[in-house]
């Protein structure tokens, strides 16, 4: 981003997609002072993973 | 195969979040949009199969206030677009109506309450169009007077449809009901007779509605019909109906094909007619009436003469002697697609009849108008009116029904009145109305999709009244269907339109959430101006039934690995327990299929790797094992094994070694299934080539991750580059920048990934957009204020207790009454009360109202856990001025309302002794303070290579100061020693860039030939001393990031080190910059892979050595063609996108042989090559190569990390990488606060993924950075120095670094709590051996209080 535009920038973001990537890229924006727009199209945050049963290397529930 | 059965009501799981339902709408159901009045067909069929009769009608009286009539004489174009036929038959939807109506009171039917408007409106004809214009100006507030002109209400209902179809007693029940709504209806009052429309205007009536049919027959105008014994079918049945005809003797023939030519015919044989005869002059398919209804004419003994057209009635003395006719034949279908009659010459022939009854058709008589007001009508005799709103040429005058429309159907009077209703009143409320038809929106079809295995069920039948007993009266025909028939009919329904609109959800929540309004919900574009754009919309998994080797769509045993994983989910369809979906029982065997969907370009396009497969695969395996048993045998048929991230190597061994799961490298052939018990034969060739049969249970297909359409769509909406394989193109040094200034990508739509690393994107991701919103940081977000905390030190516990009914999930068990009214006895209590939702919003409020009147300084909330709702009622508290450790919870629905749902009473006494103990505990707890600790929000980054540098810019460019410091000379690490990446791109030249950029930016300190000497401190505020050339350098600063990267191994095998023809990676690398004749002189090359990688003592997959090796193969080929190149491996794990070198590798005529640990390569120096000697696992036997070039892809080792990790207290795995605090979820941080982990100190990794995580650990180190203090918790540990012998078994314990051993003066060693770093979880106070450590807010006096109480 040039340093004119830097000048005139708004401070929130929007995700798109609230998966496990998007819930994380959001806390981080959010947690940092920034506004975040979380997009996502089904009723629910979570994402794939939430259908997942247990997640390896440690077989933790995917929950 | 569909493992949901999921409602148009559903929340996704049960722990979702936001954790509200959601209705899922689709288009409207076709039967609705084939209905002329628009029924709510699926509403109502539904409430039939729940047995909810009355909330059936009152979803069919919204539209039609004639249930019981239309449920018997609709001639229902709903069934004829039922979606249901797809399948096997329609749905039998007007019998259901029918039974509703049947099996409910009306009169039970609340009429709604509405405002009275005041203004009279008048009905001219009581028939469907009349009723239906009074009913619905009624619910409107108008008040209707209905005036008819025959003896009775209901029209042509009444005096046109026969008794034996519509019993007389349901048209009564029905308009009586009506009065109910304030209808006025006056009998026997003819119109332009009695009274003239401007009378009734004059007498107040501020519209007039006309709907007075159509009553007067057609002529057949043919010779004859004038003689006696020849009626009309209309005025026919009126006279039976009134009862001036009784009785028919003789033969009767009637003219038609229509509903009233079978009334007509089955009326005349009631009346006792010898022979009843129908004329008609097309065939049956032409007929109107439903083919039910001529079948049962039929059964009477009707006779049909199809194709027959009369010419003329014969008579002697005036009356009827019978009729002449000839037959028909039908002409092809002209344009308008109707089939002509046309007379057979020569055919003529005599029906001897004493009756004729033409029932070809009837127009309204509309004389009664009279000649005044000036009434358009048009040529066919019929009212003209706007066909939108009925408003005749005067405007106070609307009609519909049959006098505009000529004979039409019930359903469709009931249609004119409805709209003419809703006209009118727009009318009297002064609206300008339309002038124009006004189009409907398109009718959608994305309804619910029909599953391929739905199975074919017969429509119902209804009873019908035997034949013999039907002709001696007027008996109704069609019996009401059974229930139970009736409610397996209305099951039948496949709900097509999603959600039914039945709106019994509005009735059932309690908290209003639910609304008419909420229902009329619809989408919305809005336009939200952001700063940046972060696209992580993710993947779909790849849909196998396109593919006919599989039999995905074929047999229900085949499933995919996603279906596989809710089988295996304790939340899933079998509730965790393992079973197939044919039967449900317990699979023995089950097989997976790896690469469906990815490494294929014959039948999906997916050349590429989708990375997560064999790893997912291996893990249901093992989890499947673990539901079932060791007995279930699990078998992976697999390409190669592709297990290359971090401690995925191990669980492989585990899952093969241990678990005794089965591996085998081979080739689907067929699957085929036995149909009797739905096993699977499988037919494969495994590596030799052999072709194997087995049987299994079960097949579980690894399908690929891909981009679906709509994201491709997106895409180009968005205006950013995807690459051939859908997947955003990015660059190896920018991993998550898309071709779109300021939109990032992370996660599986950049490339296939697994968990770990699409954390990482995502932080990589907010990384870049924080660095280029910097300016902006802390604009748009607001900082919560609170007002200042009450002093309650001297006060007496004033505790209030709210008990939640939680709607009905803890009401409904719990007597929550009871619990509150025990709650005022117990003692300190001073105020309760039971809330439907304590959590609202609204109870939010009332709590803080309540705290402040009533002066409470502790609060009990006995509802759900503390887990998820404790902060909420913290901060209301801290809102109303209290400290938040004031307040206690009772877990009265886990603990009470859900696990004794069969048992209420013990339920409710269970939760009187929780709410007892969280009142006793109340009365003890404290306030807590939550000091801050300022944060100085410099960084330390140790390691200058590329993630160092990454990280190190990361944060400067978000504007935080960064020491980089760096133990050798130069920045850049290893990447100094590479050529280029996967892709492509020349590493030097982007090295030197970044070295510039680090060197150059005004906020990065660089520290070369600098060494980590010690550090102290904790998140927020670290002070750590660095050694650069003997003189030491204090650095403060609040986080670090660890970057300090790995190295290649120095191989012990394989004539390293003895022969100058034997390389490593990065020799080779070294020997291609130079253009050593090493390189270009080779004639045959070797390369060999997993050197000192996958060994038992080093049982890891270094990562990019696979790729390193195809990519330099091709560019030994590039140098010199005629090399031959030979690669020497185990697996090939070029996953993902890279698996593309693979493939051009192999194109090339590089040759891949596979050998086994058990058979490595052996190696011979010899004077004019190395002999190298290995064992072809196809061929089954050894090959000799003498090759003049040998590289081994040496393994990647960890650094010597062990003093690091001593001095900042981070844990190292087994094999010397750094170990993150979560694999999944925190694959950048420590369990250590305020320290980050990125590259390949981590694990091997990439260029691009080592940069990604840089990224992310630096988005990471400046969340904590960008705070200007930290506030710490209250709740944490203590110790009593007096008690504290400094044994410090507690520092052992302690999962945070949090505590520590410090002298105090006198000489005398305590434990320390640094409560910054603090969790408060209290191990140390359970390792304590003499009570010094223990836990704020849940100190043993507190805790033991709670156990008197649960024991009084």
């Amino acid at each position: 981003m040039t340093a004119e535009n830097a000048q005139n920038v708004r401070g929130s973001v929007m995700v798109v997609g609230g998966g496990i990537a998007g819930m994380q890229a959001s806390l981080d924006l959010a947690d940092s002072g920034f506004f975040v727009h979380l997009v996502e199209k089904t009723p629910a945050i979570g994402g794939v993973m939430s259908q997942l049963d247990k997640t390896f290397p440690t077989n933790d529930c995917a929950m | 195969m569909e493992l949901a059965n999921r409602k148009a009501t559903y929340k996704p799981y049960a722990q979702a979040i936001p954790g509200a339902f959601a209705i899922e709408k689709l288009d409207k159901a076709p039967c609705r949009m084939a209905c002329p009045a628009n029924l709510n067909v699926q509403g109502y069929v539904q409430m039939v199969k729940a047995g909810k009769y009355r909330e059936a009608i009152e979803i069919i009286m919204r539209d039609l206030p004639l249930p019981g009539i239309l449920g018997r004489v609709c001639p229902h174009p709903c069934e004829k677009s039922c979606r249901r036929l797809e399948v096997d038959e329609a749905i039998s939807i007007r019998e259901l109506k029918r039974v509703a109506a049947d099996q409910t009171d009306l009169s039970e039917i609340p009429v709604p309450d509405v405002e009275p408007k005041g203004d009279k409106v008048a009905i001219v004809g009581s028939g469907p169009a009349g009723l239906s214009a009074a009913y619905f100006l009624a619910l409107q507030g108008y008040k209707v007077s209905v005036y008819e002109s025959m003896p009775e209400a209901g029209g042509m209902m009444r005096y046109g449809i026969p008794e034996h179809r519509l019993p007389r007693s349901v048209i009564d029940r029905e308009i009586e009901n009506l009065k109910r709504y304030g209808i006025e209806i006056h009998t026997g009052t003819a119109i332009g007779k009695d009274i003239t429309l401007e009378e009734l205007r004059d007498h107040g009536a501020k519209a007039i509605f006309l709907g007075s049919g159509a009553w007067k027959g057609l002529k057949l105008r043919i010779q004859g019909e004038e003689a006696e014994g020849v009626y009309d079918v209309t005025s026919f049945l009126r006279n039976v109906h009134l009862g001036i005809l009784k009785k028919l003797q003789g033969r009767a023939v009637i003219i038609g094909g229509g509903h009233s030519a079978l009334d007509g015919a089955r009326v005349a044989l009631r009346l006792g007619a010898d022979e009843v005869h129908i004329i008609y002059r097309r065939s049956l398919s032409e007929m109107l009436a439903e083919p039910e209804e001529i079948e049962e004419a039929q059964n009477e003994r009707v006779k049909i003469h199809f194709l027959v057209a009369p010419l003329k009635i014969s008579g002697e003395n005036g009356k009827v002697t019978g009729i002449e006719c000839i037959r028909t034949r039908l002409t092809d279908p002209d344009t308008t697609g109707r089939r002509k009659p046309v007379p057979v010459e020569g055919s003529e022939f005599f029906i001897e009849a004493e009756h004729i009854i033409p029932a070809i058709g009837q127009e309204p008589d509309l004389d009664f108008l009279g000649k005044d007001l000036n009434l358009g009508v048009s040529k066919w005799n019929l009212l003209t009116v706007n066909p939108e709103t009925l408003q005749t040429s005067v405007p106070w005058i609307f009609a519909g029904g049959d006098a505009v429309t000529g004979p039409a159907t019930v359903i469709e009077a009931v249609d004119a009145g409805k709209k003419a209703a809703r006209y009118i009143g727009k009318f009297l409320q002064g609206e300008t109305l339309p002038t124009e038809w006004q189009e409907e929106p398109p009718i959608g079809t994305n309804w619910v999709e029909i599953r391929d295995d739905e199975p074919t069920l017969h429509r119902m039948k209804a009873p019908t009244l035997p034949v013999e007993k039907r002709l001696f009266g007027f008996d109704e025909v069609n019996l009401l269907a059974d229930e139970d028939t009736a409610r397996a009919e209305a099951a039948r329904c496949l709900n097509c339109g999603g959600c039914c609109e039945c709106y019994e959800c509005v009735k059932a929540c309690k908290a209003h959430a639910v609304t008419l309004e909420t229902h009329q919900q619809e989408e919305q574009l809005l336009t939200i101006p952001v700063g940046s754009v972060i696209l992580a919309p993710g993947f779909a998994p790849f849909d196998p039934s396109r593919f006919d080797t599989y039999q995905y769509a074929a047999f229900p045993n085949v499933v995919t690995s996603m279906e596989f994983e809710r089988i295996l989910s304790a939340t899933g369809p079998f509730q965790g327990h393992l079973s197939r979906p044919s039967d449900h029982q317990a699979p023995a065997k089950i097989a997976f299929f790896q690469c469906v969907g990815s490494r294929d370009i014959n039948q999906c396009d997916h050349a590429y790797c989708s990375s997560v497969c064999c790893m997912y695969a291996i893990k249901e395996a093992v989890i499947a094992k673990e539901h079932a048993g060791a007995d279930l045998d699990t078998a992976i048929f697999f390409m190669d094994m592709r297990t290359h991230g971090k401690d995925f190597d191990r669980y492989y061994n585990r899952a093969k070694d241990e678990a005794g799961v089965r591996f085998l490298r081979s080739r689907i052939h067929t699957i085929d299934e036995n149909p009797e018990t739905h096993d699977l034969i499988f037919r494969y060739a495994d590596e030799k080539g052999d072709l194997k049969t087995e049987t299994f249970d079960m097949i579980v297909l690894s399908v690929g991750l891909e981009t679906p359409e709509f994201l491709v769509k997106m895409a180009d909406r968005l205006n950013i580059e995807l690459d051939a394989d859908h997947f955003v193109k990015t660059g190896n040094f920018r991993p998550v920048a898309t071709s779109r200034d300021g939109i990032y990508v992370c996660g599986a739509f950049q490339e296939p990934k697994d968990i770990p690393y699409s954390v990482m994107e995502s932080s990589a991701a907010a990384c870049e957009a924080k660095g280029d919103l910097m300016a902006a940081r802390g604009t748009l977000v607001q900082e919560k204020t609170y007002p200042k905390e009450r002093d309650v030190s001297s006060e007496e516990p004033r505790i209030g207790v709210f008990v939640c009914n939680c709607g009905t999930n803890i009401g409904g068990i719990v007597n929550v009454p009871k619990v509150a009214e025990y709650a005022r006895t117990l003692p300190g209590v001073t105020y309760v009360e039971d809330n439907l939702f304590t959590c609202s919003q609204d109870t939010q409020d009332k709590i803080r109202e309540v705290i402040e009147r009533e002066g409470l300084n502790r609060v009990v909330v006995a509802a759900c856990t503390p887990r998820t709702h404790e902060p909420l009622f913290q901060e209301t508290l801290r809102d109303a001025g209290l400290n938040k450790y004031l307040f206690e919870m009772a877990n009265i629905r886990n603990q009470c309302s859900w696990v004794h749902s069969k048992e209420k009473e013990e339920a409710t006494e269970k939760s009187m002794d929780l709410v007892r103990m969280a009142v006793a505990r109340a009365q003890l707890i404290q306030p807590l303070p939550q000091p801050t600790i300022s944060v100085d929000n410099k960084a330390l980054v140790i390691g200058g290579g590329i993630a160092g540098m990454t990280a190190a810019l990361g944060l400067a460019d978000q504007g935080y100061r960064a020491y980089l410091v760096e133990q050798s000379k130069e920045l850049g690490g290893n990447a100094l020693k590479l050529i280029d990446t996967w892709q492509g791109e020349d590493i030097t030249e982007h090295v030197g860039q970044m070295v510039k950029r680090v060197t150059e930016h005004a906020l990065i300190d660089v520290y070369t030939e600098s060494s980590i000497k010690s550090s102290d401190g904790f998140v927020g505020n670290f002070e750590t001393t660095i050694s650069k050339n003997g003189s030491d350098i204090s650095l403060k600063h609040g986080a670090v990031v660890v970057a300090v990267g790995a190295e290649e191994l120095r191989p012990t095998e394989y004539l390293y080190g003895q022969d100058g023809r034997v390389l490593t990676h990065l020799e080779l690398d070294a020997a291609i910059k130079a253009e050593s004749p090493k390189v270009s002189g080779a004639k045959t090359a070797v390369f060999i892979q997993c050197v000192g990688s996958r060994e038992p003592d080093r049982p890891y997959c270094s990562k990019v050595c696979c790729t390193h090796t195809v990519k330099s193969a091709l560019q030994l080929k590039r140098i010199n063609p005629d090399t031959d190149v030979y690669v020497l491996y185990r697996d090939i794990r070029t996953y993902g996108q890279r698996e593309a070198l693979y493939r051009e590798a192999r194109r090339q005529g590089v040759i891949f042989v596979r050998y086994s640990l058990e058979q490595k390569p052996v190696l011979e120096k010899g004077t004019d090559a190395v002999s190298v000697t290995v064992r072809d696992h196809i061929l089954g036997r050894d090959i000799l190569i003498n090759a003049d070039l040998v590289v081994l892809a040496s393994a990647i080792v960890s650094r010597d990390n062990g003093a690091l990790s001593q001095m900042f207290k981070l844990s190292l795995n087994q094999d010397g990488f750094f170990m993150e605090a979560h694999a999944k979820l925190r694959p950048v941080e420590f369990a250590t606060e305020g320290i980050f982990l990125a590259g390949m100190a981590h694990y091997p990794k990439p260029i691009e993924e080592s940069i990604a995580q840089a990224k992310a650990a630096a988005s990471r180190a400046s969340v904590v950075l960008s705070k200007e203090y930290i506030t710490v918790e209250g709740a944490v540990s203590h110790v009593n120095e007096v008690l504290c012998r400094g044994c410090g078994k507690c520092v052992d314990v302690c999962p945070f670094s949090a505590v520590s051993l410090v002298e105090r003066e006198g000489g005398k060693t305590v434990a320390f709590v640094q409560a910054a770093l603090c969790k408060g979880c209290g191990s140390c106070a359970v390792a304590c051996p003499t009570g010094a450590a223990s836990i704020f807010h849940y100190d043993d006096q507190e805790v033991l209080r709670m156990v008197e109480a649960a024991l009084n």
